[in-house]
């Protein structure tokens, strides 16, 4: 690639500048300080996360990047109060959070959509839970299951829809309960690419319509920079941040930016973030090297 | 969608399904009736139907088919009516028709022995003996197992004790039972509830060790909590497994009940068998037996039959 030509990803047009001390203005959400998590098991201990320290304000769209077990998954499980931290503290609208909470929705990799209900009963099962009557929940369900497209869905049990429906249905029961802030751990990441990139537009569709934050993990850097105004770059071993990048490319976003200038640069210096020129494997990573025998005849060549 | 166009099966399918299943029956049918019409597979033994000049035969005798052939040849010897016969099976295995015409007559005609009870008052008792044993057992075993499945304590607490006692064979508890709960019906229910409840505690605790963590996970961030988590997101999560573990243990509890029926006064199926088979019954041992099949078999198919209403979202019961 031509890099020489880029911008440089810190560059920012007027227009993005002025988005992003707006951005500032606004009240913080999410704060993180030095947020660190040590596993305990019988093969030893594991830091999976250090001195993390971030902010999220209102409204803002967060992604979070970084390689295979840089702890990703366990960052956004302590936010959402699934895992206990082993130091540091997390804040969400200045109060320490302590357990999971209806101010928190999280939307899962595998769905994890309840197979015994049907679409609408799941949707209602959040409001249900926290006290509202049926007629009440059962109205707020259709609303959002309209807002999702679903409304014709509503009858129908998650194993009857597709995999970016199940999706849908997972980010309506996750927003029904009005939550603070969104918690989306690499929720597309088992999707086809096209209907990954079609829920991709959705759910800034749905951002821009409600007053939600989200904060979204991803390994994908076109999707990354697609959805983000700025992007955590953890690296791993024991997970750090190791940049925060703010997205220089405009809003509104569509697909056809994916070859601006901007995107490119900024894409390129994920890339060198994330895959950094050879360096040794860590260990665990190099016990499973596969040791290739030729289970064919030597002259039955495939290339 | 076409996945699960597969899965169910098209309509030629299901009847090859079905077609598959009733030869899975007809075949060892067919075995029995070759074993028993055609006379020259197995027939061990000849009936006698001349007793000829040999002193000790009599007609519709059954006798060794060497031991016939050594008085025949005997006979022959000393100038004597030769006796004659016909291949035949032991006692102990009639023809498919004789038991047929037993399960006719089990139900219809009064015993040949005096008080001995009809088929079906056996069978009913019997029928009685494992409702209530399994009754009691889930009662217990049930919420027992979903608790030791739900909570890590409970389970450290109970499952060790309960590995130890499920080794210990139920029937060596029949003395006991019968001193504590005397001789009539409780300690044979007695003896099915130990023989399933342990088992059903560790079946179902680990039946819902194995409901998907994410799920429990996603109605915990949705605000679900402490015994709500239990009764709205554990219980019918496991449901659909539940039920088919309560199948296969009920199937367990008829294997105790022949056992249990022997402790104290013998009774129900058992003790018709038992005394069907002092009186050489034997066809109508055999009417007995299948019929215990039958009644074990045919309710588990209601039972599946019932599951697939009750759990429309169970994908599993598409895959068989
Ligand atoms: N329950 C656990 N017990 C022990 N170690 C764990 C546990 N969960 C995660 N880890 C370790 O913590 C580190 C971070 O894991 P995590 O799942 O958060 O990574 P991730 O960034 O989400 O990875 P991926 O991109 O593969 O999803 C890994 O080294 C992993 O082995
Ligand atoms: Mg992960």
């Amino acid at each position: 690639m031509n890099d020489k030509n880029l911008p440089s990803y810190l560059d920012q047009s007027e227009a993005v500048k002025a988005r992003f001390d707006r951005i500032n203005q606004r009240e913080t959400i999410l704060e993180v300080r030095g947020l660190g998590k040590r596993y305990r098991s019988p093969q030893g201990e594991t830091e999976a996360l250090r001195g993390i320290d971030f902010s999220v304000r209102r409204r803002e769209f967060v992604c979070v990047i970084g390689p295979s077990g840089c702890g990703k998954s366990t960052l956004i499980r302590i936010l959402a109060g699934l895992e206990d931290h082993t130091s540091g503290d997390v804040l969400l609208d200045g109060k320490p959070v302590s357990g999971p909470g209806q101010d928190r929705g999280m939307v899962f990799q595998g769905y994890s959509l309840f197979p015994w209900l049907t679409v609408k009963k799941n949707v209602m099962f959040g409001p249900q839970m926290n006290g509202r009557g049926h007629d009440e929940a059962e109205r707020d369900a259709r609303t959002w299951l309209e807002l999702v497209g679903l409304e014709k869905f509503a009858d129908a049990y998650p194993h009857q829809l597709s995999g970016g429906m199940r999706q849908r249905v997972a980010i309506a029961r996750a927003l029904v309960n009005q939550p603070r802030i969104l918690l989306m751990d690499e929720p597309f990441g088992a999707l086809d690419a096209q209907t990954r990139s079609k829920m991709q537009s959705h759910l800034i569709d749905i951002w821009k319509n409600i007053d939600v934050t989200v904060l979204f993990i991803t390994h994908d850097l076109d999707e990354a920079i697609y959805l983000a105004d700025r992007i955590l770059v953890l690296k791993a071993h024991p997970g750090e941040v190791q940049e925060v990048i703010e997205v220089p490319v405009p809003r509104p976003r569509s697909p056809g930016q994916f070859n601006t200038p901007e995107f490119m640069a900024t894409k390129a210096r994920l890339e060198e973030l994330i895959h950094p020129a050879p360096e040794p494997l860590p260990e665990d990573e190099q016990a499973v090297k596969p040791h290739l025998i030729r289970f064919t005849n030597v002259n039955d060549n495939v290339e | 969608m076409s996945l699960v166009a597969n899965l169910t099966g098209t309509d030629s399918e299901t009847r090859k399904r079905t077609l598959l299943g009733i030869g899975s029956f007809l075949l060892p049918l067919l075995v029995w009736c070759l074993v028993s019409y055609v006379p020259f597979i197995w027939h061990p033994k000849v009936e006698v139907t001349v007793p000829g000049g040999v002193d000790y035969f009599q007609t519709g005798m059954l006798v060794d088919k060497s031991q016939f052939d050594d008085e025949t040849a005997y006979a022959k010897e000393q100038h004597l009516a030769l006796p004659a016969g016909k291949p035949a099976n032991p006692i102990y295995l009639p023809a498919p028709h004789e038991v047929a015409q037993a399960f006719y007559t089990g139900f219809a005609k009064q015993p040949a022995q005096k008080d001995a009870p009809w088929l079906h008052e056996s069978l009913w008792h019997s029928i009685q003996i494992i409702f209530w044993g399994f009754l009691i057992s889930s009662i217990i075993g049930v919420p027992l197992g979903i608790l030791a499945g739900t909570y890590s304590t409970f389970a450290r607490l109970s499952e060790p004790f309960i590995e130890y006692f499920r080794y210990l064979p139920a029937p060596a508890f029949g003395a006991l039972a019968v001193a504590i709960l005397g001789i009539y019906d409780g300690p044979k229910i007695a003896i099915i509830v130990i023989g399933t409840l342990f088992q059903q505690v560790l079946i179902i605790a680990n039946t819902t060790r194995k409901l998907e963590a994410t799920i429990i996970e996603a109605a915990r961030t949705l605000g679900t909590r402490n015994l709500k988590l239990l009764t709205k997101v554990v219980v019918p999560g496991i449901l659909p497994d539940l039920y088919r573990d309560q199948r296969i243990l009920l199937g367990w509890a008829w294997t105790y009940l022949i056992v249990a029926e022997l402790i104290g006064t013998s009774s129900g199926i058992t003790f018709y068998i038992t005394q069907q088979a002092r009186y050489q019954h034997f066809d109508n041992v055999y009417a007995a037996i299948m019929i215990i099949g039958i009644i074990g078999f045919g309710t588990d198919l209601i039972l599946a039959r019932f599951g697939r209403r009750l759990f429309p979202w169970d994908r599993a019961q598409d895959r068989r």
